[in-house]
């Protein structure tokens, strides 16, 4: 195939996807779940140096690889959660075999699909390459559908069939718009892989036929932004991240919307650079605060506690479309810090929220009570993990939320205005729910748990010192991509 | 090939493509399951010749390759196997639709109207058989969503993903020249295989209403 | 001489189309027996039928009015000038600048017309009952004629019959998408004008699953052969029709010679034949349709049709 054929040389950029690949073909075969999951946790960790290395020697960029600093972080993110989700999920499983919810053929299938998913997420955050991204992007979808419907029992597979009916229509959606990117570039830059490539769009932006871009841009956006779990295409969201093992809603929460997000700031990249298309930053901000408001309030009566997590999910993907679409630098910089931000604290609470369901063993937030006093660790981490999520100093998101809100307010106070009001629906209904859970008097199972603290301490330990003080490299590179941003 | 008048064969490729709409109409009239199943399998084939035909014109030789994927995955190899589970599930024959058939034609053809509007000003400036192609293409792709939109059945659902897809890769083959065709057709085979056999394997009951009791793997889990 | 021949040309079509009416329905008929395995009536039964009926005597209700009794010369009448203006072996003419399609879609129209007022005249229940059911698929049928209509019209850039066949003929026109959707609708709109199976049973004797047998089930005598006759030339100017439009080889021109036109009446002939022998078969294939699933039908036949304009329009050029 010509892909092979143009890839050249074995360079570190394609050790990000050799080591996922090759260690999905060794989980295939290994039966036991504990050596397996052991295997999940060294090939995470492996890829996660991979990811350091890339970020110290770039690689020369061709049609379908490229490493920018845009990418760069998101895939040190993404390595960073899979690896700490891995260690996770080896405490978790072992707790889901105890109690037969997990048969032992299955647990090999589950850490197969894992290692899977983690190439595409890889594939796609690293591609070049239009149509590499979305076979990616299609393949992330795959693995996680499987993974969803693992449970097999009636919600799970109705989650996971709604989940792939409406992110496979959705993708298609977005395929049609790559489709038509790549019939107006060929017919001025030239066919072949050159006009499908991001950075060749990119830089001959403003010679592409601006009414296709606008077209193209509609199917594209509506396309990933269904994957990033933006009104009013969101409803496979909930069903999806709270059937799942707990392990999987982590990573749909903190990486796989990230992904999407990726995309569309991708696509969005390019129509900017032509100054005859239209301008994505209102359709964007509309979607972003609409989504905002609608998770705000569904917080409202959830009984189920993945499902009231979930939409603080919608919520916060409402709130940094809405950040990517006012534009500048100031608030891309508060959007991408809110990406890392927001990964990091959901991934801690949907790990804490993974052991509190194993604990009590219902996800009904009525019957689980007083974890502070049963289970103090689990308890107190779960204060500080929604303490974080509401928007609340020290927290990072405390952080960007704010730098968000002073830059709106400096060029369109109305939108300011909405914004704070959806913040404080959030707060104002998740507060409650956590006194009702973390304090009072205990119900339901009160046996300690063996379980894994330290992935759910480093995510908000990071968490909070962000909130605190974020290091002058790191701050002078993320105003960089910001700037590159537009 | 055979042909060798380049005018005749440009008009047969609209002919296809056309008669690929068509066929796209004639889905989202179907009442029965079979028929819908048989009629997709037509589907496929003109997808098969099309993109046969647009490999031969362009003289880009992988598309070959997706014709031939085409032909035997869409409309002989995933056909039966949707057969085969109407029968060994014993699934209703009949079609439960959201809206009568006359109406869902009437959308349809709202939504031809809308496809023409939308890619007018996008091929103002391409020739007579891109533009047919790209328009056809969205025709297909907005008449598969009518039909995943007003079918309460999973499988004819996946019929009209399926419907789509073909669509889909009307257009890919339609604009000359577009890499990694083969593969985003074979990624998304696999993936419409992959569910197939995922219903078959997790037997999937319209409604989900029948689920066999045997494999429910616990019973402690609250679903809302 | 071009009139003298023009006029000669016509004069043979408005016998023959009378002439061979009644001779395809009786080949209907036969080959329809022959696939259900029975010996079937001979061929020229119903020519016999024809002559039998007008030696009897009619019979007619008390309150039948002077509408009932003038209903089957207006609507013989108005079949018969349509079917004499349609090209069937030639498209020279002498009425030639008169077949209009819009015309003759009109004179259809009219002779539907007089038979449902008829059936109405009497008062009795199967006449409102034919009547009603035929309207109903009128209201659908009629659209989607028109729909055919506009189709070749623009194709055609006229809607002169004889210069829209002449189009058809030199461009090859049969290989264009909308033709092809065109050429369904024509199919299903023939099969319900003219009561055939799925639409409706020609050969039924049950009152209620009757539409077209309903409206006339009051005519006796001579008035009924009338009826009948009108229903076969029906036949043969659909059938014509679709021959003119889709298939227009074999007919001779303005300036052919008379072995030439001779040769395009044997085309004409074979092309009705074959025709009615493809029609035999698909009824014997299908069934009868419920009545209210023909809303189904003809109304997709009309759908067809008014995406076929929508693509013509669009694509026209091509």
């Amino acid at each position: 195939m010509s892909l092979l054929a143009d890839l050249g040389a074995i360079q570190p950029i394609h050790f990000a996807l050799i080591i996922p690949a090759v260690a999905a073909g060794i989980l295939v075969l290994i039966p036991g779940y504990r050596l397996g999951s052991q295997i999940n946790i060294v090939s995470s960790f492996l890829t996660l140096l991979n990811a350091l290395a890339i970020f110290h020697t770039r690689p020369e960029p061709n049609y379908y690889l490229f490493v920018d600093d845009f990418n760069i972080y998101l895939v040190v993110l993404t390595d960073f959660i899979s690896f700490t989700t891995s260690a996770f999920s080896a405490s978790y499983l072992a707790h889901e075999k105890e109690t037969g919810r997990l048969t032992r053929g299955y647990a090999r299938f589950y850490h197969a699909m894992f290692q899977c998913m983690i190439l595409s997420m890889n594939l796609a955050l690293l591609s070049n390459s239009l149509g590499l991204m979305w076979v990616a992007v299609e393949a992330a979808t795959m693995t996680t559908v499987i993974m969803v419907g693992i449970y097999r029992t009636e919600a799970a597979i109705r989650a996971s069939w709604k989940y792939f009916m409406l992110t496979s229509l959705a993708i298609s959606l977005a395929l049609f718009g790559i489709t038509l990117i790549y019939f107006t570039a060929s017919v001025t830059i030239g066919s072949g892989p050159a006009a499908l490539a991001w950075t060749v769009l990119r830089d001959n932006a403003n010679l592409l036929d601006p009414a296709v871009l606008n077209v193209a841009f509609v199917f594209a956006f509506v396309g990933f932004g269904t994957k990033v779990g933006l009104v009013p295409c969101h409803a496979w969201l909930p069903d999806a991240h709270s059937e799942g093992p707990t392990p999987i809603s982590a990573v749909l929460s903190g990486l796989l919307l990230n992904v999407g997000l990726y995309a569309l700031l991708r696509f969005k990249m390019i129509i900017v650079g032509n100054g005859l298309a239209l301008e994505p930053g209102p359709l964007m901000v509309g979607v972003g605060l609409v989504s905002l408001l609608f998770g705000s309030l569904m917080l409202y009566r959830r009984w189920d506690i993945k499902r009231l997590f979930s939409y603080s999910s919608i919520e916060h993907m409402g709130l940094i479309t809405f950040a990517f679409g006012m534009g500048g630098p100031l608030a891309n910089l508060a959007g991408l810090l809110h990406m890392v931000m927001h990964s990091l604290t959901k991934s801690a609470i949907f790990f804490v929220v993974g052991h509190v369901a194993q604990v009590k063993g219902t996800q009904d937030m009525a019957k689980i009570r007083g974890l502070t006093t049963s289970h103090p660790v689990i308890g107190w981490l779960l204060v500080v993990g929604v303490i974080s999520i509401c928007g609340l100093p020290p927290s990072g998101l405390f952080m960007s939320e704010f730098l968000l809100i002073t830059t709106t307010f400096s060029r369109e106070p109305i939108l300011a205005v909405i914004l704070v009001l959806g913040l404080l629906i959030a707060l104002g209904n998740l507060i409650p729910r956590l006194h009702a859970l973390a304090f009072g008097v205990p119900e339901g199972n009160l046996e300690p748990l063996k379980t894994a603290i330290w992935p759910l301490v480093l995510h908000l330990g990071l968490v909070l010192g962000a909130g605190l003080y974020l290091p002058e490299p790191l701050f002078a590179w993320f105003q960089h991509v910001a700037a590159m941003l537009g | 090939m055979l042909m060798t008048d380049p005018k005749l064969k440009l008009e047969i490729c609209y002919l296809l493509s056309g008669s690929m709409a068509i066929v796209s109409f004639a889905l989202l009239y179907q009442s029965r399951m079979a028929a819908t199943i048989n009629t997709f399998a037509v589907h496929a084939l003109l997808l098969g010749l099309v993109v046969a035909l647009q490999a031969d014109i362009q003289a880009e030789h992988n598309l070959y390759l997706t014709a031939a994927i085409a032909v035997l995955f869409k409309a002989i190899a995933i056909p039966l196997a949707l057969h085969f589970i109407i029968r060994k599930f014993d699934l209703h024959r009949t079609i439960e639709m959201v809206v009568s058939p006359g109406l869902t034609m009437t959308a349809g053809l709202g939504l031809v109207v809308v496809a023409v509007m939308v890619m007018r000003p996008v091929t103002v400036h391409s020739d007579a058989l891109v533009t047919a192609d790209l328009i056809f293409a969205m025709v297909v792709l907005l008449l598969g969503i009518l039909m995943m939109i007003t079918r309460r059945n999973a499988i004819t659902q996946v019929v009209g993903f399926m419907s789509l897809e073909n669509g889909l890769i009307l257009a890919m083959a339609g604009v000359h020249g577009m890499p990694l065709v083969v593969e985003i057709s074979v990624a998304l085979t696999v993936l419409v295989a992959c569910i197939v056999f995922g219903m078959f394997f997790f037997r999937i009951r319209e409604r989900f209403s029948s689920l066999d009791i045997r494999h429910l793997e616990s019973d402690g889990r609250v679903s809302q | 001489m071009a009139i003298i021949s023009e006029s000669l040309v016509q004069l043979l079509q408005v016998l023959l189309v009378i002439g061979i009416a009644p001779g395809l329905t009786g080949l209907i008929r036969w080959v329809k027996a022959r696939l259900q395995r029975r010996r079937g009536p001979p061929l020229l039964q119903a020519y016999y039928d024809l002559a039998r009926l007008s030696r009897k005597e009619v019979v007619m209700a008390e309150h039948a009015s002077w509408l009932f009794r003038s209903v089957p010369y207006l609507a013989f009448t108005s079949v018969w000038t349509a079917a004499a203006l349609v090209p069937t072996f030639s498209t020279s003419l002498l009425f030639g600048p008169a077949a209009d399609l819009i015309a003759l879609v009109a004179l259809l129209g009219s002779a539907r017309f007089v038979l449902a007022l008829g059936s109405l005249d009497i008062g009795t229940s199967f006449g409102g009952m034919g009547a009603s059911r035929e309207m109903m698929i009128a209201s659908l049928a009629e659209p989607a004629m028109l729909m055919v209509v506009f189709t070749v019209s623009i194709f055609a850039g006229t809607t002169f019959l004889p210069a829209a066949a002449e189009v058809v003929r030199n461009h090859h026109a049969i290989i264009h998408v909308s033709m092809l959707l065109i050429v369904i609708t024509m199919v299903i709109v023939a099969l319900a004008e003219n009561a055939r199976i799925p639409v409706d049973n020609p050969a039924t004797h049950l009152e209620l699953t009757m539409v077209h047998e309903a409206m006339v089930l009051e005519y006796s005598g001579w008035y009924l052969a009338l009826i009948e006759a009108t229903a076969s030339i029906k036949l043969v100017l659909y059938l014509s029709l679709f021959s003119c439009l889709f298939l227009p080889w074999g007919m001779a021109s303005a300036n052919s010679t008379a072995v030439e036109v001779l040769a395009g009446i044997g085309i004409w002939i074979g092309k009705l034949g074959l025709g009615g022998i493809l029609l035999a078969v698909f009824e014997t294939c299908i069934a009868k349709m419920r009545l209210f699933r023909l809303t189904d039908l003809i109304g997709g036949g009309f759908l067809l049709g008014l995406l076929s304009v929508i693509l013509m329009y669009v694509f026209g050029n091509i």
